[in-house]
């Protein structure tokens, strides 16, 4: 098998394997993303808005993220705080 | 009791259409009264492809609406007396199709029919959502083609959150797979997804594969449901998906590249 790919030479990869691997990681982003419950971008906002009355933060300071397994859900809260030079006085 | 069936995709152009004229007509060749209804409300079409467009006097929004009986509003086919059309309206008017008055139609059918096939129209609209509400089971057509795949997916969620049987937490729909437009040729020179690849992506039971065919064409210029050309693969394709689904264990066909016999190599050669 190997000497006739060589006689043929080196294929490139079809593209059917292009779409695959793009479906694949798009699919498991939608899934993941219907799953979250609805309140997770209203709670993302909140929090936000509670940040902001102390420290000056970027609208995408704040990043939550909800993962759910098969016998508990994680709801990770990651918040970038700036570099003190940037602090409110 | 009838069983439900909508057929959906999400995208438009994969087939729904086609699908719903052979899938009901399948079912009532087979002996079991079938209603189909088409529930792209201002774009209706079943009626040609199923060949009774000049037939149509009364549609669904009439019967809902009180306007005419459903008995008035359905029309039964020619080649087989167990299958009926109901029509859609052609009528601008999107909210036209009530969940109360979609719900009174499907439960009238389902008294003296036994299955009610539902054709959705494309896209998540009201009518998309309409038609898949009462469902028993879905058939999702997809073409092996990233966005009818995606769009497949995001249906998949639609069934299993926004139905009946999701709201009351009943049993869930049954979900199965018909891939459409399938060609074995460029699957087999890595240019179009398997239907291996489909099926691990969507994770569901496979229907049917049904191959790109002339058939299809020709069946609809004609108003003739496709399941009747029993001479091409498009035909069979149907009517073995017909006999699965009525649970029957036949295997699948049209998957691999025909193999050329030697003489009409020698022919094509000459």
């Amino acid at each position: 098998m190997g000497l006739l790919d060589y006689f043929r030479g080196q294929r490139p990869k079809g593209s059917a394997t292009v779409a695959k691997e793009r479906l694949q990681i798009l699919v498991a982003h939608d899934r993941a993303e219907r799953n979250r419950p609805t309140y997770l971008l209203n709670m993302q906002r909140d929090i936000l808005d509670v940040i902001r009355k102390y420290v000056a933060v970027d609208m995408d300071a704040v990043s939550v993220n909800y993962e759910q397994d098969d016998d508990r859900e994680t709801l990770e809260v990651n918040i970038v705080l700036p570099e003190p030079a940037e602090e409110r006085a | 009791m009838a069983r439900i069936i909508v057929i959906t995709s999400g995208k438009g152009g994969v087939g729904k259409t086609t699908t719903a004229a052979a899938f009901s007509m399948g079912l009532a060749l087979r002996g079991h009264k079938t209603a189909v209804i088409d529930f792209d409300v201002g774009l209706r079409n079943l009626d040609l492809i199923m060949g009774c467009e000049r037939r149509v006097v009364y549609d669904f929004v009439n019967v809902i609406n009180g306007e005419a009986n459903l008995n008035q509003a359905l029309i039964r086919d020619k080649r087989c007396d167990q299958l009926y059309v109901l029509p859609a309206s052609q009528t601008r008017d999107k909210d036209a199709l009530t969940k109360e008055g979609v719900g009174a139609v499907i439960e009238e059918l389902s008294k003296t029919f036994d299955f009610v096939v539902c054709d959705s129209p494309a896209g998540i609209e009201h009518g998309a959502m309409m038609a898949m509400y009462y469902a028993d089971d879905a058939i999702v057509v997809t073409n092996p083609e990233v966005s009818s795949v995606r769009d497949s997916d995001r249906m998949l969620g639609i069934l299993s959150s926004k139905s009946q049987r999701a709201e009351t937490n009943a049993e869930p729909i049954r979900e199965f797979l018909l891939l459409t437009r399938y060609s074995p040729e460029r699957v087999a020179h890595g240019e179009m997804l398997s239907v291996e690849d489909v099926q691990e992506i969507l994770s569901m039971d496979l229907l049917g594969v049904v191959p790109e065919s002339q058939a299809v064409l020709n069946a609809s210029n004609a108003g003739t449901p496709v399941v009747l050309d029993k001479i091409s693969p498009a035909g069979q394709a149907y009517g073995d998906m017909v006999a699965r689904y009525l649970g029957e264990d036949v295997p699948h066909r049209f998957l691999a590249v025909e193999k050329k016999g030697f003489f009409s190599r020698l022919l094509k050669r000459g």
